[in-house]
């Protein structure tokens, strides 16, 4: 049988926060920058989304159907697109329209609600997959959480949704001996399907295209395809997931990226014992070989492939905990603009901006990270969160 | 390696925060086996002696024979401090002038240095005549001692290693704790300028106790960046400190600890005050400290309407200072300009959560203290209102602090330095 190749992308940009003083806490209710989610969202639409996607499109012509690709798109990402840079949103379009691209389902804010509340959970993968079909036109079937974070009960709960697939962390810690390149399934739920994401072969592209300090810098699709062709040969998927920004925006167009992505696919074909296919269909086409248990929430973020990143320290649960009290108090308002601010406030970014882990992950913080200290990350977000609370205590008078 | 160390003071009398940094930084080094010298215009005996062997200026005279005072003279006569300048006079006849004015010094030097100096060792008005005087006696035990390399520790004493480097040809390091830029702002005495830019030109390597600093060294002193090198302070705190107080007052404690003058921000701890008394009335605002700015804040607070929850306590030193701490729930360090700035650390170190300026040298060592612009009296209205309203972010800045402060060793400071020390001892030999 031959084996496959799964490409996968995430897609989102978070709202993130003006500078909101606790002056403000009861008299002014934007809490979003317009200015610098506006410029951000243009700049990675022209460096990586658009141009990104017209490739995309000219080698899911090329190949006919042999070329496949699946996409998350988080809602807040779609609705930044929307009201900033229409052009991702119609180039995704053209996309979903040749029918080899697959979109999952994931939390429309991009949060963390699988880690504190199973309804908030519900209410946000039900948002996010209406709206994949109203961009999209199709009902997705598999289903990726938040940075890849997944543990059995997670599991269990997307099985639930009515998910036949989900997308995680082939995580070292997880795994031991075992390989990532085979299908599992969940141990609570041996219905659902579970694709692991190959690390080193992703961080290959990811992260390390650019160094030359690495030594198998520069990475050519010929040689790229030869390692993905050399795995052992009893290996059934190699899933290759990664933030589509990496294209463009983490990796400059001027290292050649670009070239890499279009010759990849002509090279990864030439060998005849590769195939490359969506989530959906790999998960379809494989036999699972074994159970996995996770009992502890993992991720991809960090050398710990752990939670830490959102929720590590005592400001980040201070945070989520104090987000989520006026949870049910949102739902029963029917206040539109309310919830809207709510489901822009999960985004994990905003707790990610808290992380204290500076030492060992710090560059790759620093990167996505508008706030010089997580302090100030915490301060700022605190003061949204009490005016974002009064509203909601005041709705009910 | 032997060390010949000028400084102005060294504990237990001292007056602010360099006879402590002498003190840490000479225990550092000893640890690193390094021998120091440490000379001090006025040493009153119960110093602690276990890592240095004082040398007290005041008990040695500048020369004994004439010819000596000759040499010496001749060697460091750039020191007169004082300078006739009489315009329009014709070259030979200025020559004329200036041998008379040559003689005429020497003779005043040699009657009235000849003997012992009793310094103050304070920072009064004679101060300019001390720091000469010092110079000299500096020359003497220069050519009395055996040692390596000369280290001399801000402006007052950098004549004194210039001094020392003329008659003994030995390398000199001197050590920036302050500039006059920091002590005066922009309205600087150009005469103290004009010695501490002269120390740093005469100097080998000039050490800078944050990048904060060496920065100014290099932009407003001129000095090539290449010598100037940053070892930023540290502090040892033995034990933990921690104090029971009962308070008098159920509301949160906000303090700002320091001299009430320019360069320490005292008005934007004010103006912050006021808009954190807008939002709520459960905080007092406690200024320790005396100055020249401490009318004007009075004034000011007074203007504002927010006396009932502002209060002023004068100067306060010893245990009062550690009361201070136990009874705040949040530090403020403002400054303008703050080479370094220990306090925050000892803050720190009594569990109290810190905010510090940006433009301070400890803002580039401290990871869990809050840090903001000193003019952005909103950014700090807005983390005093953080750290008084969410548990969560004073208890880490809390636990997270103590764990770096307690990391912040002299002997890791005292590393760099005896490397700074091998360098131009290195650099000197290779040029002999």
């Amino acid at each position: 049988m031959k084996k496959t190749l799964c490409l996968y992308f995430q897609v989102h940009q978070p709202y993130r926060l003006r500078q909101y003083r606790f002056f403000d806490i009861g008299k002014n209710h934007d809490y979003f920058d317009d200015f610098a989610n506006k410029t951000i969202m243009s700049r990675v639409a022209d460096r990586c989304y658009v141009p990104a996607n017209r490739l995309m499109l000219d080698l899911i012509k090329k190949y006919d159907g042999a070329f496949r690709v699946a996409f998350s798109v988080s809602g807040i990402a779609l609705e930044q697109m929307e009201q900033f840079a229409p052009r991702a949103l119609d180039s995704f379009r053209e996309l979903a329209k040749t029918g080899c691209v697959e979109f999952l389902a994931e939390t429309y804010s991009h949060s963390l609600s699988s880690l504190i509340s199973p309804k908030k959970f519900r209410d946000q993968t039900t948002m996010h997959v209406k709206a994949v079909e109203k961009y999209f036109g199709q009902k997705p079937t598999a289903f990726r959480n938040t940075e890849l974070i997944y543990s059995d009960t997670i599991g269990e709960m997307v099985s639930g949704m009515g998910f036949s697939t989900m997308l995680t962390e082939g995580a070292r810690h997880i795994m031991g001996w075992k390989s990532p390149n085979y299908l599992y399934v969940n141990a609570l739920n041996p219905k659902l399907k579970l694709l692991l994401r190959n690390f080193r072969l992703s961080d290959d592209i990811a992260f390390r295209f650019s160094d030359k300090n690495w030594g198998d810098w520069p990475l050519t699709a010929e040689k790229y395809a030869s390692w993905i062709a050399g795995t052992l040969e009893k290996d059934d998927i190699l899933n290759i997931f990664m933030d589509y920004e990496s294209f463009g925006e983490h990796q400059k167009a001027s290292s050649g990226i670009f070239d890499f992505l279009k010759a990849l696919p002509g090279m990864v074909l030439n060998h005849s014992n590769l195939e490359i296919l969506t989530p959906t269909q790999a998960a379809t086409k494989h036999q699972p070989i074994a159970p996995l248990n996770v009992p502890y929430a993992i991720s991809w973020a960090d050398e710990e492939r752990d939670i830490s990143a959102w929720l590590g320290n005592e400001l980040q649960k201070e945070a989520f905990e104090n987000l989520y009290k006026i949870e049910n108090q949102v739902r029963e308002s029917n206040d539109e603009r309310l919830q809207r601010d709510f489901r822009r406030l999960q985004a994990s970014d905003h707790f990610y901006y808290m992380c204290t882990k500076f030492f060992s992950d710090g560059d790759v913080h620093k990167y996505f990270n508008p706030y010089d200290t997580p302090y100030e990350a915490f301060i700022n977000y605190m003061n949204v969160l009490s005016d974002i609370t009064l509203r909601t205590t005041k709705k009910k008078v | 390696m032997k060390v010949l160390m000028f400084g102005w003071e060294f504990p237990p009398h001292i007056a602010g925060g360099l006879g402590t940094a002498c003190d840490g930084l000479t225990r550092g080094l000893a640890k690193q086996q390094v021998e120091v010298l440490f000379v001090m215009p006025s040493a009153s005996g119960d110093e602690d002696q276990t890592a240095v062997r004082i040398i007290n200026a005041s008990d040695v005279a500048a020369f004994h024979t004439k010819q000596e005072a000759r040499r010496i003279f001749d060697k460091v006569q750039f020191l007169k401090v004082t300078s006739n300048l009489i315009p329009y006079l014709g070259p030979d006849e200025f020559e004329e002038k200036v041998d008379l004015e040559r003689e005429k010094e020497w003779n005043e030097f040699r009657i009235s240095f000849g003997q012992k100096y009793q310094f103050s060792g304070k920072y009064g008005k004679n101060l300019m005549e001390e720091v000469m005087r010092y110079s000299l006696v500096a020359a003497a035990i220069a050519r009395q001692n055996q040692f390596d390399v000369i280290h001399a520790h801000d402006w007052l004493t950098y004549m004194a290693g210039i001094a020392a480097k003329r008659v003994s040809g030995k390398p000199l390091v001197i050590h920036v704790h302050a500039t006059e830029f920091d002590r005066s702002g922009e309205n600087i005495n150009t005469q103290v300028y004009d010695l501490e830019k002269r120390g740093m030109e005469a100097a080998d390597k000039v050490i800078a106790v944050s990048h904060l600093t060496r920065n100014t060294i290099i932009n407003r002193y001129h000095i090539d960046p290449e010598k100037v090198i940053t070892v930023h302070n540290a502090v040892d705190f033995s034990t933990r400190e921690q104090r029971e107080i009962t308070r008098g007052v159920p509301e949160k404690i906000v303090t700002f600890l320091g001299r009430i003058t320019f360069q320490k921000g005292p008005e934007y701890f004010i103006e912050a005050a006021y808009k954190v008394l807008q939002k709520t009335k459960n905080v007092r605002f406690v200024m320790a400290g005396s100055g020249d700015m401490f009318n004007r804040a009075v004034r000011r607070v007074a203007k504002l309407g927010i006396s009932p929850n502002f209060h002023f306590t004068g100067f306060l030193k010893g245990e009062d200072v550690k009361n201070m701490f136990a009874y705040s729930d949040v530090y403020v360090m403002p400054s303008v300009s703050e080479p370094f700035g220990i306090s925050p650390l000892e803050a720190m170190r009594a569990n109290v959560p810190t905010i510090i300026s940006k433009q301070s040298g400890v803002a580039e060592v401290l990871h869990h203290a809050i840090k903001v612009d000193f003019w952005d009296v909103n950014a700090l209205a807005d983390a005093i209102y953080g750290l008084l309203t969410w548990p969560a972010l004073s208890a880490m800045t809390v636990r997270c602090g103590l764990e770096e402060v307690n990391a912040l060793k002299w002997d890791n400071a005292a590393l760099k330095v005896r490397e700074i020390y091998e360098s131009v001892t290195r650099e000197k030999s290779k040029i002999q």
